[in-house]
């Protein structure tokens, strides 16, 4: 491994690989008979705190997804899929988890637990909706779509309508849980989780907003992916928010002693898009070798968006959870709305680039990215690169056709920097 | 005008003038009817299902926007989505990029997937004058809030419509269009049930060109051509052929082209049964006159309406939709009829053929384009596949 990627190690790695050690063991114990509850829920807008008042376990088939292909063996299980009769066009991380429930839901991490719940936490994506259908006829557990109106108005705000709609299914989901485990919510403790959400949001905002400094302290794609696991398969517990001031105190010291992920940071770039996860090294390097750094990402705002303000509020808890569904998290909101995030990033976090990673697996991210490369670069005037590949499928990645791409892009952005440097001496 | 109906005598005649109005350019369908309803409004919907009566309620046109078919090149929309997304978002939008929605003054899209959704942010940037909505219908069935929320819903679309027009809409309105819209789904009810019965009285592709006529002229004068295709189907006789019985599955939103629909039954089925337009037809039964008319309408998406791959009751499995349809038309097999890079089409055809496989129902899988232009590789498979049976 070269200079420009050796990874950045410290006790924040450490512990994340414990914390998630942990998360697995749980999952693998419960897949093989002791005694506990899980819910399969999606990533984007995660009500993982209503789970957590029940220790219903969140299971995510799209964290295994992306697991089972960052270990390079998706590609039997997606095949698996596609023999049963999944498409060669329907999205990948689907059939990687159909493909290994059907090998015994043996994954390379740990083993996946049959269901008590399948909680269909239908957040943009429509996908979701599929998958989750599929999952409940093969598992035969019940499911709960929990609708969740797609943010359709000009603003980030949901419409009182919409909050009261999706607090009424919170209400009869906590029914659900109840009769699963046979317990009664007890509120004050869901307030308590609420409570440690926020904290963890707070926590989770001053990293952000660390890659606003110069140099950037992490690649807020390439290492914030490592902080999103726990993000939403820990979030709501003392833990998570333990391992979030860790991390932030050992980022922020590196933002004040002045370093950074790369020996010298010359480019800064916004990424929109998943990470192709069979490739993530290739794929980090291609942009490294040009000192370029992403000081904002879409993909970790799947889960949440809380760099602009939104906390888990322990006062409203339903409600708080029904407007992280509905307003604060990428995949439900509007593809012009997701632009404005992205120029907000570009303008607050001072980026020369646009970067679109255009996944084939998830439409919900990419359909119309061509759109979005028109706006950025003809409208704002923003260079933008756009670049095509999988997150899930490894038979979509081209490596030498997306490093000719990279370097023509990075190439042309130092020839206009010199250019302006050139200009402005 | 650009209705058929009244003027027309035979049944042959009422399809002819349907093929004429669905090979008319939309943007000259919208400039007639203007032309006779000065200050005039049209809206265009996008598949699948449009809550349509409340275009019809504010007095504008109603216009099924239903992509580019096989008469469009694609040109520019092509720079705006990728190779992976389907024809049908690519064309429509090619369509207004090249001034090809002329007239149509706003447009209404749904949650029924990804791409499309997509594409109603990228009309909404690229089509500034255009009043673009999206209307998000639930996906739980089982919420007693969910008729509520939905009601809201269609207020909300009714206030921008009204705005669009510069009137209000009344109850009595509303109540007036899901009456004519009843009539309406009850004729093209009366139609299917011909084809699940005599099919070789009506084939596929003209019941089609019906039914898709409807999506282009008001509908009052569908009522019409409705009505006078049903009278000349009266007069009809026809023996049946030895064919095969099908019912296609999976052509809910981009459609395939007529060649297609023709050169299917040619090969030897009579499919008795589809989901061509599927939103268009959408109610079981009529919707409640004597209820709140919004409410009405919320009811009968949540409770009265057909099973769509685009809609997810968690109530039933939805293979088992399939295999009731099969067994309620009696037919011998399936077709399933998906469009390239269709991802509701293409999930649902993993869970069909499972079922199928396990009812021992014989099943073809198709993919189409509205693109395609060359048919005798589909046409020698479903010989292939037709034969297989007839011979077995």
């Amino acid at each position: 491994m070269s200079e420009a990627t050796k990874p950045y190690e410290a006790q924040m790695h450490q512990l994340q690989r414990e914390m998630m050690a942990k998360y697995f063991d749980e999952m693998t114990a419960l897949a093989e008979g002791a005694s506990g509850y899980n819910a399969h829920l999606l990533v984007s807008g995660n009500p993982v705190e209503l789970l957590r008042a029940f220790d219903i376990l969140p299971v995510y088939p799209e964290v295994n997804a992306l697991q089972i292909a960052v270990k390079k063996q998706a590609l039997p299980f997606i095949q698996k899929a596609e023999e049963m009769g999944y498409s060669i066009d329907n999205c990948a991380y689907v059939k990687a988890d159909i493909g290994c429930f059907f090998e015994g839901g043996k994954a390379p991490f740990g083993k996946i637990p049959q269901p008590n719940l399948i909680l269909c936490n239908y957040v943009g994506c429509n996908v979701y909706l599929q998958w989750f259908e599929h999952l409940a006829e093969y598992t035969g557990a019940p499911i709960f779509n929990l609708d969740v109106p797609f943010l359709r108005g000009e603003t980030e705000e949901a419409s009182e309508e919409d909050i009261r709609y999706v607090v009424k299914q919170l209400e009869d989901l906590i029914e659900v849980c109840e009769r699963i485990t046979g317990k009664s919510l007890d509120y004050a403790r869901l307030q308590r989780i609420c409570g440690l959400s926020g904290e963890t949001g707070e926590l989770w905002t001053k990293i952000k907003e660390l890659t606003q400094r110069r140099p950037s302290p992490f690649d807020a794609y390439f290492d914030a992916v490592s902080l999103m696991a726990p993000l939403y398969c820990l979030r709501g517990t003392e833990e998570c928010v333990r391992y979030f001031e860790v991390a932030y105190k050992e980022l922020l010291d590196k933002a004040e002693a002045g370093q950074g992920p790369l020996p010298e940071e010359r480019f800064r770039f916004v990424i929109e898009g998943p990470p192709p996860w069979p490739y993530l090294r290739i794929f980090r390097e291609l942009f490294s070798k040009w000192g370029a750094v992403a000081v904002a990402s879409t993909y970790s705002t799947v889960g949440g968006i809380w760099e602009f303000g939104f906390r888990h509020d322990a006062a409203h808890p339903l409600e708080s959870i029904a407007r992280h569904m509905l307003q604060w998290n990428l995949t439900n909101r509007g593809l012009l709305t997701r632009y404005q995030q992205i120029r907000r990033y570009v303008e607050e976090w001072s980026a020369d680039a646009v970067v679109i990673h255009s996944v084939k697996s998830c439409r919900l991210f990419s359909a119309g990215q061509g759109d979005m490369r028109e706006y950025f670069a003809k409208e704002l005037g923003v260079p933008t690169l756009l670049i095509e590949s999988d997150l899930e499928d490894p038979r979509y990645f081209s490596e030498a056709q997306m490093r000719t791409r990279v370097d023509a892009f990075f190439e042309s952005l130092e020839h206009k920097k010199m250019l302006s440097v050139g200009g402005s001496q | 005008m650009t209705g058929v109906g009244v003027a027309v005598a035979s049944l042959d005649d009422t399809i002819r003038a349907c093929r004429e109005l669905v090979e008319k350019p939309l943007d000259q369908i919208a400039a007639e009817w203007k032309a006779s309803h000065p200050g005039g409004k049209v809206v265009g919907s996008f598949p699948v299902y449009t809550p349509v009566e409340l275009v019809h309620a504010s007095g504008a046109l109603s216009l099924g926007v239903i992509g580019g078919g096989n008469e469009i090149e694609i040109a520019h929309a092509d720079a705006r989505f990728q190779s992976f997304v389907c024809s049908i978002v690519k064309s429509t939008l090619e369509l207004g990029l090249t001034d090809k929605l002329g007239g149509i003054d706003g447009m209404l899209f749904h949650s029924i997937c990804d791409p499309a959704r997509n594409l109603s942010a990228v009309f909404k940037r690229n089509f500034p004058e255009m009043v673009i909505e999206y209307i998000h219908l639930p996906q739980n069935m089982t919420s007693a809030w969910a008729p509520r929320y939905l009601e809201s819903e269609y207020r909300r679309i009714l206030e921008v419509l009204q705005n669009l027009v510069g009137h209000p809409v009344t109850d009595d309105d509303l109540r007036r269009s899901i009456g004519i819209y009843n009539r309406a789904r009850a004729l093209m009810r009366r139609l299917y049930e011909i084809r699940r019965t005599t099919p070789e009285l009506l084939s596929l592709a003209e019941c089609y060109l019906l039914v898709r006529a409807g999506t282009r002229q008001p509908v009052e004068q569908f009522i019409e051509t409705l009505e006078a295709a049903l009278a000349g189907l009266g007069e009809r006789t026809a023996k049946p052929k030895d064919r095969i019985r099908v019912v296609i599955e999976g052509s809910f939103c981009e459609q395939p082209p007529l060649e297609l629909l023709e050169g299917l039954e040619e090969a030897g089925c009579y499919v008795l049964d589809d989901d061509l337009l599927t939103g268009w037809r959408w109610f079981l039964d009529d919707l409640s006159l004597d209820a709140e008319p919004l409410w009405a309408m919320a009811k009968g998406y949540l409770d009265g309406s057909v099973y769509s791959a685009t809609k997810h009751d968690s109530r039933e499995s939805k293979a088992k939709h399939l295999l009731d349809k099969v067994r309620d038309t009696g037919a011998d097999a399936v077709i399933i009829l998906a469009a390239k890079f269709c991802e509701p089409a293409l999930f649902d055809y993993a869970l069909y053929k499972q079922a199928l496989d396990r009812a021992a129902i014989p099943h073809l899988f198709l993919e189409f384009d509205e693109k395609m232009w060359v048919f005798d590789r589909l046409r020698t498979e479903v010989e292939t596949f037709v034969e297989s049976m007839l011979f077995e």
